[in-house]
């Protein structure tokens, strides 16, 4: 029986969408069974982002609401035979399904597989509540900027009360070492510190996500790309390995430590 | 001039950026972080009694404690009217 992980962020356009499918992506490169969920009802993206948008036949309301049965509605994907998409509804909204109905499937995808990564909607109401609804853990996705860790404080907070999952996990997405060096950009540290959750992994901002959802291939297929790479690393943490983090991971730390050395940090 | 100057030198101008981001992120989560529940505010009350009285007699309904919020700063504001002084056993 396997976990479901949720993936949130409450901030649009941080890239949850991306990091479900290159996580889900890099975990059945791994041989394991995967399920992606899309629970952006009346947006769905996690389809375009895995390249599997024209073979959608039913979505997760059709599932839900019965009209069909949940495996016709689950999309396999061509390049690993564990791997399978559910679609979201994209002529619906939030409110055609409800958290209950979103507990029992999560149940049911879990039965076959190791893995349901759900990729959640931006926001904090219905669809935030149906997409954490069935999961037992959660990846708060955030990006180096006030706002973007303004809402996963929010997130976290939220999470922490409303639900079972005590302890999410945090990702840091976009990072540009180059700036964080010039101190133009929040570092792990400092990201750290306020969200004060585990860090599961840093994702380096990367043309090679663009390039990779223009074609509708995950970045972790590509052996150049440093984004790819890194979701790699995550997706090992999540099954338990000890992976290191990155060099490129690592610059945030490593600036800190020269700047502790040159008595040039405080507190 | 002063601004290409500034950009030569870098540092003082762009280390302050990352700087204001820390400083904006600290403040705004602590203003966010701030809603507490009336359930919190009352078991927050409850416990600073709970110190207080073993001290100090007060008038309990007449006792206010709120957040003050200024520009840089937050503070927990107390009112609480003293009735009377316990008599305490002299340490030392």
């Amino acid at each position: 029986m396997g976990e479901v992980l949720v993936v949130t962020s409450g901030k649009g356009g941080v890239g949850k969408t991306t990091t479900t499918a290159n996580l889900g992506t890099a975990l059945a490169m791994m041989g394991f069974r995967v399920i992606l969920m899309d629970t952006d009802i009346g947006l769905r993206n996690l389809d375009v982002v895995m390249g599997l948008e024209n073979r959608i036949v039913y979505d997760l309301v059709d599932v839900t609401s019965g009209r069909c049965r949940l495996k016709q509605a689950l999309i396999r994907d061509r390049r690993f035979e564990s791997l399978s998409l559910l679609p979201a509804a994209q002529t619906k909204d939030k409110t055609a399904v409800n958290p209950e109905q979103m507990k029992v499937l999560c149940e049911e995808l879990r039965q076959d597989v190791d893995y349901v990564l759900v990729d959640c909607p931006a926001g904090i109401e219905q669809g935030f509540k149906n997409a954490t609804a069935g999961a037992s853990q959660a990846l708060v996705v955030t990006t180096p900027e006030v706002a973007a860790v303004r809402d996963a404080d929010r997130i976290i907070g939220l999470l922490q009360a409303d639900t079972e999952m005590r302890h999410p996990k945090l990702i840091l997405n976009r990072y540009r070492p180059q700036m964080v060096k010039r101190g133009d950009m929040l570092d792990v540290e400092d990201v750290k510190e306020h969200l004060a959750i585990e860090l599961l992994g840093i994702v380096p901002e990367d043309e090679s996500i663009i390039i990779s959802t223009n074609k509708g291939e995950p970045a972790v297929l590509n052996v150049n790309s440093r984004a790819g790479e890194a979701y790699r690393n995550i997706s090992r943490r999540i099954v338990g390995e000890e992976v290191p983090l990155m060099d490129i991971e690592d610059a945030g730390a490593f600036m800190n430590r020269i700047r502790r050395l040159l008595g040039l940090r405080t507190g | 001039m002063l601004d290409l100057l500034q950009r030569i030198l870098g540092r003082e101008t762009s280390r302050a950026s990352k700087n204001v981001a820390t400083e904006r992120l600290r403040l705004v989560l602590m203003h966010d972080r701030m809603d507490l529940t009336p359930q919190m505010m009352d078991s927050l009350r409850s416990d600073i009694l709970k110190v207080i009285t073993d001290y100090l007699e007060i008038d309990e309904a007449n006792m206010e404690i709120a957040f003050h919020r200024d520009k840089g700063s937050i503070a927990l504001v107390a009112s609480i009217p003293v009735v009377k002084m316990k008599r305490l056993p002299t340490c030392m």
